[in-house]
């Protein structure tokens, strides 16, 4: 499993390479992987579907109770192997799709770094894991919405989608890390046996809504679904993959996932459900009224997911098993369509569905096929679409409660999803012949044609035999979602009742929506001023007031001069030490003056010449030496205390300092002007404040004493397990060996930001 | 910056090898005396320092032979490269490894990571001090 998924991540690090081997054919050759994979993954499916779940761990941070630990179970196999099956088509067709680009290598890298991260993500059995994932499905899928990215505004909306879903994630990493507190656990399999324990858990109601929003961002529910259809600037066969199979389906995923631990309480039932109810609605609407071919289907994805959260919400049974139909039907549905998509911009240049009319001649292939997905997205007898959306109506009229609300809104949506289904499988093929921008000069190539044909068959097959997708995978995946075993079944046929009856008056009804299309409309154009003022708006406001907000703190903190940077690091620091001090009530202990030795008075008396001198001089090389006589002296206290490593490191950075300040001293031009002496009395009163808190601080530690001194254990460690009796070096190499590596990065950090700043000095002045 | 004393000049010819010598000294016994790879890396570094005093920042590029920016480079691989072996023997990152062996002519010799570590460090200070101090007295001519 591990290897399963490193594979595709390792494929694609050699992806470029692979494609300029095969030329034209890569498509293919890498869609091998994905096939792969799916096979692979078919071979869980005996032990999964008679309702095993199956764990595989490997550990990984073990101080942090963090492994690579992978769930196999009915909902983990489902979404599995719709990515990986639905993967191995977007490759192939991108092949072709994108055959002309001549970044095609590099796209190849991207997907399949997409498709790594999201089938880790629904395998992953440790929060910590998933969580990991789930970032990087956010972060390939940018660059996959922006791999135009010559183009501002496929730059714009990739920006939009990942700042809405990592500003979500970041919520859920929260949500994530208190449902392992309450659950007791980091394993996913752990915290859904402990349900109970985590519901009736102080921090339940925070970390719902925390880990909702992460799930709501993602899946693009209101008043988050804006950067669904602006997420159509990718490249189509992303959008086929990722908006309509995977990527939003992960926050779908996630829902079902801890169904068994978060839900079941009045809390998630109407959050879930009126959210998805109403995105539900948006999304069919606003779908109803576009006429761009991609915005269409991705307002109708945003329907799908919309209707997903309102049936995991639902929770019953039948809510449940439709969840799964619904989740299928839609995946082969969605991905079938974008193909379509797809092949009508490559083969006809149109990108709208008032450019297409009459195609049916010229793309036959093509035009059955889309035809036969449409049916299923509008949900008509015998297509699996039908048996998902007679369940979903029959789990709606079964919900335990808001059941009026619910079914007018399901009636709605069901009606206008009739009307998307007939504006995509009617307008662009029947009717009289459009001039398209291009005219289609034969029908798809295959490796476009195949994953359409394939999908959309699927979803005849399994609409005809509701058994074969039920027994295979619907079942054990509803029961992993429920956790526990579901009795109901996938049939074609109910019988005559009330979910037949609105699925014909949708028919019916959706059917005259289609017709009076036109004239809806231009009933609906003030939607768009609407839109205006919708969440899109405060999207955009939000990241203008970022950016202003960190302009100005840009501005007030990072001013260039640094005596105030120095002023408002000494300030802060004596202010938070002292208001500390003053809350803990920190005693000041006494001094024994009385064993003072006359060469520690002489040393005193040399520190506080120097420190004097330093301060009143007017040179700077008499400063700068100054400064040196006084860390010297500080040197020789330390030798004096029997620190030798100390000492001599301290006599060794002293002169390196004095050489580095005379150094810098000679670029200096002389005093021109010295601060007034308001200005020094100022710098006087804060050297003062930081000397005197530091000299607090000193004395309140000199009989204090909070905690073990460690340093016997040093001591005593020092030669059995440093092997050394130099304590401070065993301290630095071994015991703190990781201490020490940050610090010589800094160190090797610093010495780089000196030399690019010298250098660009020099270069400027060229 | 050239100081034209002749006194100076003279002294560092022959302090430059003693001093170095000398940090590498520290470098070695650091693990049971006072010393160390960041003491010897400063006093490798101030030796080097000096000899540029005393002649000119050209000279003593050539005397160090490497860019000092390759010597940050090399130290912080050496470092982390000190904290794989204990991986591979199942223990924890960072875990020290020791070898004890007898060598002719030097008897009982302890060899380790945390030396290679150790000479790390010491890599990286002379890197780090000589980067910003080339520079800083190169920008000045």
């Amino acid at each position: 499993m591990l290897y399963a998924i490193l594979s595709t991540f390792l494929v694609a690090a050699f992806a470029p390479t692979i494609h300029r081997l095969t030329g034209r054919t890569s498509g293919w050759v890498l869609g091998l992987l994905p096939a792969g994979l799916f096979v692979y993954f078919l071979s869980f499916l005996p032990a999964v579907s008679s309702g095993e779940s199956i764990v595989l761990a490997w550990p990984w941070l073990p101080g942090l109770d963090i492994q690579l630990s992978f769930l196999v179970d009915g909902l983990s196999l489902l979404f599995a192997l719709l990515i990986s099956g639905i993967g191995f088509f977007i490759v192939t067709y991108a092949g072709r799709y994108l055959e002309k680009d001549r970044d095609l290598g590099r796209f190849y890298v991207i997907l399949l770094a997409f498709m790594g991260s999201m089938l880790g993500l629904v395998l992953a059995d440790n929060l910590i894991a998933m969580f990991v994932f789930w970032e990087l499905t956010s972060i390939t899928s940018y660059l996959l919405i922006g791999y135009n990215h010559e183009n501002a505004d496929a730059r714009k909306y990739a920006l939009q989608g990942l700042f809405v879903t990592v500003g979500g994630g970041l919520a859920m990493l929260a949500g994530v890390i208190m449902l392992a507190m309450a659950g007791g656990s980091y394993e996913i399999s752990e915290i859904l046996s402990n349900g109970d324990v985590v519901r009736e858990h102080a921090l339940y109601l925070p970390l719902l809504f925390l880990i909702l929003l992460g799930a709501f961002t993602k899946s693009a529910q209101v008043p988050f679904h804006f950067w669904l259809p602006r997420a159509m600037a990718a490249p189509t066969p992303v959008s086929a993959y990722l908006h309509s199979a995977t990527m939003v389906k992960a926050g779908i995923y996630l829902l079902a996932r801890l169904n068994p631990s978060l839900g079941g309480t009045d809390v998630w039932f109407t959050t879930l459900v009126l959210v998805g109810s109403v995105t539900m609605f948006t999304g069919v609407f606003l779908a109803y009224r576009s006429t761009g071919v991609k915005k269409v289907l991705a307002y109708s994805t945003v329907m799908a997911l919309g209707t997903l959260t309102m049936l995991i919400g639902i929770g019953t049974e039948t809510a449940l098993m439709a969840a799964m139909a619904f989740l299928l039907a839609h995946s082969l549905y969605k991905g079938a369509l974008f193909m379509v998509a797809g092949i009508l911009d490559h083969e006809a240049g149109a990108k709208d569905f008032l450019q297409t009319g009459g195609l049916r001649s010229t793309l036959p292939v093509t035009a059955a096929f889309t035809v036969l997905a449409a049916l299923s997205l509008g949900g008509v007898i015998p297509l699996f679409g039908f048996v998902a959306k007679e369940l979903m109506l029959e789990a709606v009229l079964g919900a335990p409660g808001l059941v009026g609300i619910l079914t007018l809104l399901a009636v709605l949506t069901a009606i206008l999803g009739v009307a998307v289904a007939a504006i995509v499988g009617i307008r662009p093929w029947f009717g009289p012949k459009t001039d398209t921008p291009k005219t289609p000069q034969h029908d798809a190539p295959v490796a476009m044609l195949a994953g359409p044909a394939v999908l959309a068959s699927l979803g005849l097959i399994f609409g005809l035999g509701p058994g074969l997708a039920d027994e295979g995978l619907i079942n054990a995946a509803a029961a992993s979602v429920q956790g526990a075993p579901v009795d109901g079944y996938l049939s074609l046929w109910h019988g005559l009742n009330w979910p037949l009856a609105i699925s014909a008056f949708s028919l019916l009804a959706g059917g005259i929506l289609y017709w009076r299309w036109e004239q809806a409309r231009r009933a609906l154009a003030w939607v768009d001023r609407a839109a205006e003022y919708g969440p899109e708006k405060g999207y955009f406001k939000m990241m203008d007031g970022l950016v202003w907000l960190s302009e100005w703190q840009t501005r007030v903190l990072q001013n260039g001069y640094l005596r105030y940077y120095v002023i408002v690091i000494v300030v802060v620091t004596a202010g938070l030490v002292g208001v500390t001090a003053q809350l803990f009530e920190v005693g000041v202990g006494s001094l024994n003056l009385e064993r003072l030795k006359v060469h520690e008075i002489a040393i005193l008396a040399v520190l506080v010449a120097s420190t004097l001198f330093a301060v009143l001089t007017r040179s700077r090389l008499g400063a700068v030496a100054a400064l040196g006589s006084l860390g010297f002296t500080v040197a020789l206290v330390y030798v004096l205390y029997s620190a030798a490593d100390v000492g001599i490191t301290q006599v060794l950075v002293e002169t390196l300092t004095v050489i580095l300040l005379v150094l810098v001293l000679f670029r200096l031009p002389g005093f021109l002007n010295l601060s007034s002496t308001a200005l020094r009395l100022r710098d006087a009163g804060i050297a003062l404040v930081m000397g005197g808190m530091i000299t607090l601080l000193i004395l309140s530690t000199v009989d204090a004493r909070l905690f073990d001194s460690i340093s016997q254990y040093f001591i005593d460690e020092s030669v059995p397990s440093g092997y050394g009796r130099n304590i401070v070096n065993v301290v630095l190499v071994d015991f703190r060996a990781l201490d020490t590596l940050g610090e010589i990065f800094v160190l090797a950090l610093a010495a780089i930001g000196v030399y690019a700043m010298l250098r660009f000095r020099a270069e400027d002045r060229r | 910056m050239n100081m034209h004393s002749l006194i100076l000049r003279t002294a560092g010819h022959f302090l430059l090898p003693l001093l170095l010598l000398f940090s590498v000294f520290l470098l070695l016994r650091g693990h049971d005396e006072p010393g160390g790879g960041f003491i010897g890396g400063l006093v490798a570094a101030a030796a080097i320092l000096l000899y540029l005093f005393s002649m000119d920042t050209e000279s003593a590029r050539k005397v160090l032979r490497v860019d000092p920016r390759d010597l940050l480079g090399a130290g912080m691989v050496l470092a982390v490269i000190s904290a794989i072996p204990g991986v591979f023997r199942g223990q924890a990152f960072f875990t020290a490894q020791w070898w004890e062996f007898t060598a002719p002519i030097f008897g009982e010799m302890k060899l380790s990571t945390v030396l290679i570590f150790d000479i790390g460090v010491y890599l990286v200070v002379i890197g780090s001090v000589l980067t910003i101090m080339l520079n800083l007295a190169e920008a000045e001519d």
